[in-house]
Parts: C-alpha cells; sequence; structure tokens
C-alpha cells in the first residue's frame, strides 16, 4: 500500500511534468511558429474571424440572435417544447419581417456556442433586398457579393454550406 | 447527399483503424512494440517496478484504486491553488471546494461533467496540468482494465492478469500521446487556438463592437478530450465553440478520433484471445447498436422545431437549428453527439438540450445501453464482454447446458460478477435521480419546464454515472448538491465496474481452457450477436423504460402542447 502510495506520487508528478507542460508547451511552439494566424485567435483588423459580432441597423448583413458574448459561450438550452422558445422566437420573427427579410431557421434561433460567426447562403440571400434598400446600392451587386462569399461544404460534403458575417460585412463596408 | 458522403467516409476511416490501430494496441500490451523502450526503461527504474512482474487482480486493483486517488487529489490541489500558481494570465481565483471536488473526481473517471464554464473558471495551468494530464491518464487506465479482462479469457491457470503500471505508461507513451499529438496539429491549422497569450481585445468600427475573446492551449487539449473519450471542453460551449471545433472537418475527425480506440480495441481483443471472429461478433454488435442510435437522433434533429414552429416559423428545411452552429447543420451536428453519447466521450457541438424530444432521447438513451456501442477507451469493451457474460449464460440456460465463453466455463462466481458490474449503473442512477426529484436543492436546477426539466436531471444523472459527461445543460448543476451528490454516480460508475471487472480477469485467467465440442454455443456466429444485442437492449429498456416515459417520451407525445 505505501509502496502503491509512493509510486503513484511519483508517476502524478511525471505525468504532470510530460504531459501537463511538456505536451502542451511543444504544441503552442508549433502552433507559433506554423499557425500562428489560427493558433492566436483568427483575429483580423475588425476582429476574430470564428466569433460572431452583433450588427445593428439596416445596412449590415446580421447574424443569428446570438449573445456573442465570447467569455460565456453556450447556448440558450431551452428545450423543443419551451415557451419561452417560442415566445424568443416569435418576437424575432417579428422584428425580421418589420426590416424587410423573410425569416430563416437560423436567422430566428441561437446557437450552440452562443457566438456563431456564420449563417446560411439562404439566411444571407434573404437580407441582400433590405441591406440594397438601406445603402441605396443596385441589388444584384448585393446578391453578387453575397454569392462570392459563400463557403461550401469542406470538400463538397463536410459540413453545411455557410457565409461568414463579419467577412461579408467587410466586404460590404468596402462597396462603392 | 453531402451527409452520405460523411458517413461512407467515417466507415472507411474506422475500417482501416479498425485493422491497424487494432493490430498495434495488442503488440502495444503484449509488449511486443519496443520503439519507446529508450524512454521507458528509465521510467520503470525511476519508480521501482520491475516491469517483467505482474500483479494478481487484487494488487492490479490496489495499485489503480490508490493512483486514482492520488491523482484526485493532486488534480484537487491543483484547482484550488490556481490562484497562485503561474500560467494564469487571467487572474483567476482558486476554485471553490465543491467545484474543485467534483472537477476533479469527474476528470479522474474519465467523465468530464462540466458544472463550471471554463473560459471564466480555469487558468491555463488547471486546464493544461490538471484537466488534460487527467484526459491521458484516465484514458489509459480504461484501457488497462480492458485488457486486463481480455488477459482473463486469454490465459489459462494463471495467477496474474498483468502489471498495472506497465499497462497504464504503455497506453500513454504508445498510443495516446502520439496519436494525440499529430491530432493537435490537424486542430490548429483548421482554426483550433494553441496560445499561453490571455484574452484578445479587440474593436470593430464598422459596427463599434468591443470584445475580449478568450484563449489559450485548447488544441492539445481536443486532441486528448477526443482521442481518450474524455469530452471535457476547454470553453463552456465545449465542441460549439468556434475555437475548438472550427470546420466541418474538425467535426468529423472528432467523431473519428472518439470511436477510434473503442472500435480497435474488438480487434486487438479478437487478436489477443486468437479469434478474431469473436471480435468481429462484439464490433457488429455494437454496430448494429450505434447505428439504430445515429438514424433516430440523424432524424429527429432533420424535424422542424417545435417551438419554433409555433412561433410562425413552420417551413424549417435544414432542421432544428436550435442550439446548432450553422457551419455542422443538422444531421453532422447529431453525428457527433450520438457518437459522443454512445462512448464515454461527451463533448458536444450542438445543445442535447435544445435537441427534439426524439434527439434527446437517442443521446440519453445511447448512455442508459451503458455506454457499449461501442463506449469509452476500454470501459466499452469491458462493459460488452460483462453483457456476452450475460448473453451466454441465458442462452445456457435456455439450452440447459454450463455456458462458457471463449472457451472459459462460466459459473456463478463469473455471473455474478459480470450481473453486478452491469447493474451497478442503471441502479445509481434511478435512485440518484429519485433523491434529486424529491429534495428542495434537486428541484431547483432545471431550466426547462415540463417533462424537460425532469429530463435534465434524469440526463445529469446517467451521464455522470456511465462516466460521460455530457448535459442537458439547462440544468444549473454548479451547487453544493449537485456537485456532491454527481460525485457519487461518478465513483461508483467507474470503480464498482472496474473492480468487478478485474476480479472477473482473476478468476477467468486462473480457469483452464474447455475444448470446444458440438455442443458449444458460438459465440462468433449472427445468433450470438442477435442475443448480446438483445440482453443489452432488454436490460436496458427494463430498468429505464419508465423513467424515459416521464421524460423524453412524454415530451414527444405531447404534441402541440408547450410547456
Amino acid at each position: 500500500m505505501l509502496l502503491h502510495l509512493r509510486r503513484s506520487a511519483i508517476i502524478t508528478v511525471i505525468f504532470f511534468a510530460v504531459l501537463g507542460l511538456l505536451y502542451p508547451l511543444a504544441e503552442t511552439a508549433i502552433g507559433q511558429l506554423a499557425f500562428s494566424h489560427q493558433a492566436n485567435g483568427s483575429l483580423t483588423r475588425y476582429g476574430s474571424t470564428l466569433v460572431g459580432q452583433k450588427w445593428s441597423g439596416p445596412k449590415w448583413f446580421h447574424g443569428r440572435p446570438d449573445g456573442y458574448n465570447p467569455m460565456s459561450t453556450g447556448g440558450t438550452n431551452l428545450g423543443p417544447r419551451s415557451h419561452t422558445l417560442e415566445t424568443d422566437v416569435a418576437k424575432q420573427v417579428a422584428t425580421l419581417e418589420k426590416d424587410g427579410i423573410a425569416p430563416t431557421s437560423g436567422l430566428v434561433t441561437t446557437s450552440g456556442s452562443g457566438v456563431d460567426p456564420d449563417i446560411s447562403p439562404a439566411a444571407a440571400y434573404a437580407q441582400v433586398d433590405a441591406v440594397a434598400t438601406a445603402r441605396g446600392l443596385p441589388t444584384s451587386q448585393i446578391r453578387q457579393l453575397v454569392t462570392s462569399h459563400i463557403s461550401g461544404a469542406q470538400f463538397g460534403f463536410l459540413g453545411s454550406p455557410y457565409v461568414n458575417v463579419l467577412l461579408l460585412n467587410e466586404a460590404l463596408s468596402a462597396l462603392k | 447527399m453531402g451527409f452520405t458522403w460523411t458517413l461512407v467516409t467515417l466507415v472507411v476511416a474506422l475500417a482501416i483503424i479498425w485493422r491497424f490501430l487494432g493490430k498495434y494496441m495488442a503488440s502495444v500490451y503484449e509488449g511486443r512494440a519496443k520503439w519507446a523502450s529508450f524512454i521507458e526503461r528509465p521510467f520503470y527504474r525511476l519508480i521501482g517496478v520491475d516491469p517483467e512482474a505482474e500483479q494478481s487482480w487484487q494488487r492490479y486493483s490496489t495499485a489503480l484504486v490508490v493512483f486514482s486517488g492520488m491523482a484526485i487529489l493532486f488534480t484537487y490541489l491543483i484547482l484550488r491553488l490556481q490562484g497562485h500558481l503561474p500560467f494564469n494570465p487571467q487572474h483567476l481565483p482558486d476554485v471553490t471546494p465543491a467545484l474543485a471536488w467534483n472537477t476533479a473526481v469527474s476528470f479522474v473517471t474519465n467523465t468530464n461533467w462540466q458544472s463550471y464554464s471554463g473560459e471564466t473558471t480555469m487558468s491555463y495551468l488547471s486546464q493544461m496540468g490538471a484537466l488534460a494530464v487527467q484526459n491521458f491518464v484516465s484514458a489509459a487506465v480504461g484501457i488497462a482494465v480492458a485488457v486486463a479482462l481480455i488477459r482473463g479469457f486469454s490465459r489459462k491457470g494463471s495467477r496474474t492478469i498483468g502489471n498495472f503500471w506497465v499497462d497504464l505508461t504503455r497506453g500513454i507513451l504508445y498510443i495516446l500521446l502520439p496519436i494525440s499529438f499529430l491530432a493537435a496539429i490537424v486542430f490548429m491549422a483548421q482554426g483550433a487556438l494553441q496560445t499561453l497569450a490571455g484574452p484578445a481585445h479587440i474593436h470593430n468600427v464598422l459596427n463599434g463592437v468591443s470584445q475580449t475573446i478568450p484563449r489559450g492551449p485548447v488544441a492539445s487539449q481536443e486532441a486528448i478530450k477526443e482521442f481518450g473519450t474524455n469530452g471535457g471542453g476547454f470553453f463552456n460551449a465545449n465542441g460549439a465553440d468556434p475555437f475548438e471545433n472550427p470546420t466541418g472537418l474538425t467535426n468529423l475527425f472528432s467523431v473519428i478520433l472518439i470511436l477510434s480506440i473503442p472500435v480497435a480495441l474488438t480487434y486487438t481483443f479478437g487478436r489477443m484471445v486468437g479469434n478474431l471472429r469473436q471480435g468481429v461478433a462484439i464490433l457488429t454488435a455494437m454496430t448494429i447498436i450505434f447505428g439504430c442510435w445515429l438514424a433516430i437522433g440523424a432524424v429527429a434533429e432533420h424535424q422542424a422545431n417545435p417551438a419554433v414552429a409555433a412561433a410562425g416559423l413552420t417551413h424549417q428545411p435544414s432542421g432544428n437549428m436550435v442550439g446548432k452552429e450553422v457551419r455542422f447543420g443538422d444531421t453532422s451536428s447529431a453525428l457527433y453527439n450520438i457518437a459522443s453519447t454512445q462512448t464515454s466521450t461527451g463533448s458536444v457541438d450542438s445543445a442535447n438540450d435544445s435537441y427534439n424530444p426524439m434527439g434527446g432521447f437517442a443521446t440519453m438513451t445511447g448512455m442508459m445501453l451503458g455506454e457499449v456501442s461501442p463506449g469509452g477507451v476500454g470501459s466499452g469493451l469491458y462493459t460488452i464482454l460483462l453483457f456476452a457474460i450475460i448473453a451466454v449464460f441465458i442462452g445456457g440456460l435456455m439450452v440447459g447446458r454450463t455456458p462458457e465463453y471463449l472457451g472459459k466455463k462460466i459459473q456463478a462466481s463469473e455471473v455474478k460478477l459480470a450481473t453486478l458490474g452491469a447493474l451497478v449503473m442503471p441502479i445509481t442512477v434511478l435512485i440518484l435521480t429519485a433523491v434529486a426529484v424529491s429534495v428542495h436543492a434537486g428541484q431547483a436546477g432545471p431550466l426547462n419546464k415540463g417533462p424537460h426539466g425532469f429530463s435534465e436531471i434524469l440526463y445529469a444523472f446517467t451521464s455522470v454515472t456511465n462516466n460521460n459527461g455530457s448535459a442537458f445543460a439547462g440544468l444549473n448543476s454548479n451547487t453544493a448538491f449537485y456537485n456532491i451528490i454527481e460525485t457519487v454516480g461518478l465513483i461508483l460508475g467507474r470503480f464498482a465496474i472496474i473492480i468487478p471487472t478485474l476480479a472477473l480477469a482473476g478468476t477467468l485467467g486462473a480457469k483452464n481452457v474447455v475444448p470446444a465440442s458440438l455442443g458449444t454455443f458460438r459465440t462468433d456466429k449472427p445468433i450470438f450477436v442477435g442475443l448480446l444485442i438483445g440482453v443489452i437492449l432488454i436490460v436496458g429498456a427494463l430498468t429505464f423504460f419508465p423513467a424515459v416515459s416521464l421524460g423524453p417520451i412524454v415530451e414527444q407525445l405531447s404534441k402541440g402542447k408547450l410547456f
């Protein structure tokens, strides 16, 4: 028993040093050298492309109605027969319809992370008319912009196609 | 269409992994793999272990329990002292006692239940040195127990079942660490974080938004979290967080990592007992159950969310998107969560709590079957072998013959041990759930009303007792009541199954082999696979049907009603 205890203590300390320090620090070195953009948070001038932001007003494409607080990630956890969920979604449907946007399921529901950076292509197209009107630009130009920002499923089959809202709005701000 | 190809890729990848990783693991635990002996030998000298000396099942169990106790203590201390330790750029305070206790026990038992929110609770040292270390260690312990049980079957007249220290070390050194090291690079390349720098502060001039973006050594932890079927996320959102699981590729890659060892161990098993078809039979049973549960989950999540429909959006072509990420979509999200609940992983890329009633049914009942399809690393194999013993016992009763499994006579003591191992989980889950719904501190937990609130509590105890760690996360479980009562499930669900399993390994290993005769019930044939699946489903259904009826089933049936 004492032998087991002493052995356990030594192994625990060695594992801490190797698996708890050496391993993550070696990975950090690789990450910083080979993938420094990703490893540091995919940061651009306007924020991280992996963390969604709240966009207000008719001049921008909107993301999902998430909280967008990366320090407090997670979904709402409202169940499929929750009254609260129904009320929240109904409010969001009304807001979108007031702005002249046909609601899609992505635009009225919150995500799993609470910081979903993406919307579906359908959700982006649904906002084209509203954005074009607010900016006084031709609809075809905005539609073209959305089309060029669609990321297809990876390798053609992994996951779903999406549009990154930050990159789309960044390109939008550059339009004349 | 994309999902079909996702499944094809998954099956092909797992077939290759089954063959090669399975064979490799057999060579690791039979002592034939030696490429890292230059590290291994000095390590054994340092801890004073003779790698050739084997242990009886009693000594093996004692070593395992003492070592796990030490791991709990060490993890607890790091969490309690993190405020005074380095690698803490956010200056987070020490973790509170009840939470530190819950977290320490949960990571040592390969559960990774998260009562805490990683981004605001755990320092980088706690994540790397306490939590990720246990991701490796608890996985290696699980595999060691499975291998010890396999030795019980493959040996005859043996008083020993292996050496715990050697099995532990070899599992980490030869299997978990090298593969995690490579896998972490894939996560980084796709966008996962890996830095020791503190949070980034950004300000966007276009929309006036300012954000504090948490960072940390995420990729290194993500790799072992999936590969060791641990599941504890760096961040609260776990695999839904884009910094943990950035793309469709990492999503499928995570699923492959989760399933690799549990699936490949069936090959290791077949090879070590000298008949690969025995391993194939076990894998077939696992695959059939997995396939059925995946179908339930994926179909359920492709349906419209009833509350969203009630709010006026009846047309939901992309399925139930509440709590799901756009980049994954409905079916790939379901695949991830089903894979993680059919193993002991418990990581999530979408909110289980917001799944449609039958989607939540699939994730919850996947655990209730004992996590055998294919189950956690090691634990999946040893638990399904307990069911296999019960299956041959029932088969023996039907034809009135002493049952045998892999040439070993299955007698009263084996059946008792297997039954004990199989019943600990359901009994613990049902009693703890009953306690929680009866006392005020337990009733205060659920976020949702109606049957879904009950599901949140039932799910929590199912998850901790199966050492899964996923949650119907609306439950507010970071309270003294839940943090402490959950550890009862955590400990019983781990050690009250491991110890009977090791005892079984001991008694089986001591027996001699009975030569197969014409009357022997063949355990490498479809009829055995059918009987095994039947036993697993019947035991699960008999124990949990009444409880599940009050949760997901009544929720599914109450059409048009909201709570």
